[in-house]
């Protein structure tokens, strides 16, 4: 009771110093810019969120008007099957080969190292570290990550290659093997910490289970862990392969521009990625064919993380196994 | 009846536990390989900027004589960039989130705007560069000055800024939101005045953790033409510009001439990485002290 003669007091006062008209437009005034403010807020909010598709629309459209002119001048057939890339000169040719198979090696390397050792990492914090070791582990994977893909690149210049070329006396100052076991350090990380998420939410009960029936702790994670969480380790993978096939700094500075087809990874070879780099770099006039062939690449390169990506998606969705 | 064969269960015994141990030893060398990657990476790093870093190297110009040459040019550049893109990533960012949590309905829309986030956060970084060179550099005819560099760098991390964004709302309790609405509140004065400031410190991790990728990122500004050679420093938004990664670029590529670029480069990126360390530190310093879980 107290209060409601108290609040009544209160009003009594504001009402001394404010004309009850004053007070009643002073509301009105207020509440139409708050009913203006009200109505317009959402359609500003939804021409911001327009803006991711619109730049999705963006990024396909110039891709593919670009593409659409390189395709006038170089035939679909041999931009696909063409072996020989010599973009410049009398002769210019335009086969996509050499950099596809560079990228499809490169990418490759990566794997080889990033799935079985991020796996073997994730599945250590998953089902071995204890929660203190957990802890520090994973702050350090994080810092792993975060580290820029240039400096990738200078210590795949700098290091693994002087590194490799004493195990490897015929490798060449650019190579294609270099960057792709950097790269795929620089994966790790991802499939570790993506595939110890989808094993982390199996849940315990099933470890239990079988541990009671005299499972050892890797026939555990082995048979009964990794089985259950396969949608989201293969997942991770997809992701990590198109994460390799996107990388560009490293591949650019330790594998050189070299454009070749060739399979042996001792030598320096041209990714995609590579190839957008050094063509925009050499500033390449509006309008040739040149400058054409850098869309028809990225378009290229656009599809294939993009179907990598759907493919994780798709993967991720259909495959979950619900506890 | 006999469910067990314990000669057989022992025989077996021995060498299921030798896998195991051998297993979990494998497991751990797994982990420490990244690890000591991380050492042998920061190590070798900060063994070759040793004796290069100093005020001169921070406050000197750009200079093809590797005892005078200087960053100042590209932490000027790098602040300018990240003019741009700190506003632009936060409103369509935090605009977007908002959007897709308060007020889209569950529906095609809806989905399609989360698919395409998620999308775009796959597309590669030299794509975004190639976007920013046929969009901006040359269709708006900008060239490669600061605004352009930024409109593409803050497209290439909004999709970061947007999932944190909408996980912060998220996770504001919806008693929050009802209490406002029983004090008459409308919504969006809810969203203003409860929402937001609940989601903040959510808000502000992930847009620091963008800006850090972004400082980082070197593909697409190499792609819209960033230039190798000597440049005044950047004055205004429409000025030409340089950036630590792109500097290291240049330098790493151009070691196979002059040896000493190599210091310079590892200098370069030994600033480079403080700067990212401080910037996640703030992060997570940001995240512990004022997410408060309801």
């Amino acid at each position: 009771m107290k209060g409601v003669l108290s609040l009544e007091k209160d009003v009594s006062r504001e009402s001394n110093t404010l004309s009850v008209r004053e007070m009643i437009e002073k509301n009105k005034r207020s509440v139409s810019t708050a009913s203006v403010l009200e109505g317009l807020m959402p359609k500003i909010l939804l021409t911001i969120a327009i803006i991711s598709i619109l730049t999705t629309i963006g990024i396909v459209l110039t891709l593919l008007t670009e593409t659409i002119a390189f395709f006038r001048e170089v035939s679909f057939v041999e931009f696909f099957t063409g072996t020989v890339l010599k973009p410049l000169g009398e002769s210019a040719q335009f086969g996509v080969l050499p950099l596809l198979t560079a990228t499809i090696i490169s990418s490759a390397i990566a794997m080889l190292v990033a799935i079985p050792i991020g796996l073997m990492t994730a599945v250590y914090l998953s089902e071995y570290a204890s929660e203190r070791v957990r802890k520090l582990l994973k702050p350090m994977l994080e810092i792993l990550a975060g580290i820029p893909t240039i400096v990738y690149g200078f210590f795949a210049f700098t290091f693994v290659t002087p590194l490799l070329t004493k195990l490897i006396p015929t490798l060449e100052p650019t190579n294609i093997l270099s960057p792709g076991i950097v790269m795929g350090i620089m994966i790790i990380p991802m499939v570790a910490s993506l595939s110890e998420d989808a094993m982390s939410s199996v849940p315990n009960a099933m470890r239990e289970g079988a541990l009671g029936l005299g499972s050892t702790k890797f026939e555990v994670t082995w048979k009964v862990v990794v089985p259950a969480a396969i949608s989201g380790i293969v997942a991770s993978f997809v992701l990590g392969i198109s994460r390799a096939i996107g990388e560009t700094m490293i591949v650019t500075i330790a594998s050189g521009s070299n454009k070749v087809f060739t399979f042996d990874i001792t030598q320096s070879m041209q990714t995609m990625t590579a190839y957008i780099v050094e063509v925009t770099g050499g500033d390449a006039p509006a309008g040739s064919t040149l400058y054409y062939s850098l869309y028809a690449v990225a378009m290229t390169l656009f599809v294939f993380t993009l179907v990598m990506n759907l493919i994780a998606q798709y993967i991720s969705r259909k495959f979950r196994e619900e506890y | 009846m006999k469910y067990v064969d314990t000669n057989q269960v022992q025989k077996k015994m021995t060498s299921r536990l030798l896998t195991n141990r051998i297993a979990k030893t494998l497991f751990l060398l797994a982990t420490l390989f990244g690890l000591l990657v991380l050492v042998v990476l920061i190590y070798r790093v900060v063994a070759q900027s040793l004796g290069w870093i100093d005020f001169d190297f921070l406050n000197n110009r750009l200079s093809t004589n590797a005892e005078r040459a200087g960053i100042k040019g590209a932490i000027m550049g790098t602040l300018w960039l990240m003019l741009v893109v700190a506003p632009v990533t936060l409103i369509l960012g935090v605009g977007t989130a908002i959007y897709l949590e308060e007020y889209a309905k569950k529906g095609r829309l809806q989905a399609f705007i989360q698919m395409n986030i998620s999308n775009l956060a796959g597309v590669p970084s030299i794509v975004f560069g190639i976007l920013g060179l046929t969009i901006f550099v040359r269709g708006l005819n900008l060239g490669a000055v600061v605004l352009a560099g930024g409109f593409t760098m803050a497209l290439l991390v909004l999709p970061v800024v947007v999932v944190a964004s909408q996980e912060a709302i998220r996770a504001v309790p919806q008693f929050l939101r009802e209490a406002s609405y029983g004090m008459g509140a409308t919504k969006w004065q809810t969203i203003k005045n409860v929402v937001l400031p609940a989601a903040l410190p959510g808000i502000l991790t992930g847009v620091i953790l963008a800006l850090s990728r972004a400082i980082g990122e070197t593909a697409p500004l190499v792609v819209i033409g960033i230039p190798a050679f000597i440049i005044p420093l950047p004055e205004g938004l429409l000025d030409k510009f340089t950036v630590m990664p792109l500097q290291i670029y240049y330098w790493t590529i151009d070691s196979a001439l002059v040896d000493e670029y190599a210091n310079l480069a590892a200098a370069t990126i030994v600033v480079l990485l403080l700067v990212l360390f401080i910037m996640n530190s703030i992060a997570v310093l940001i995240r512990n002290k004022f997410q408060r879980r309801f």
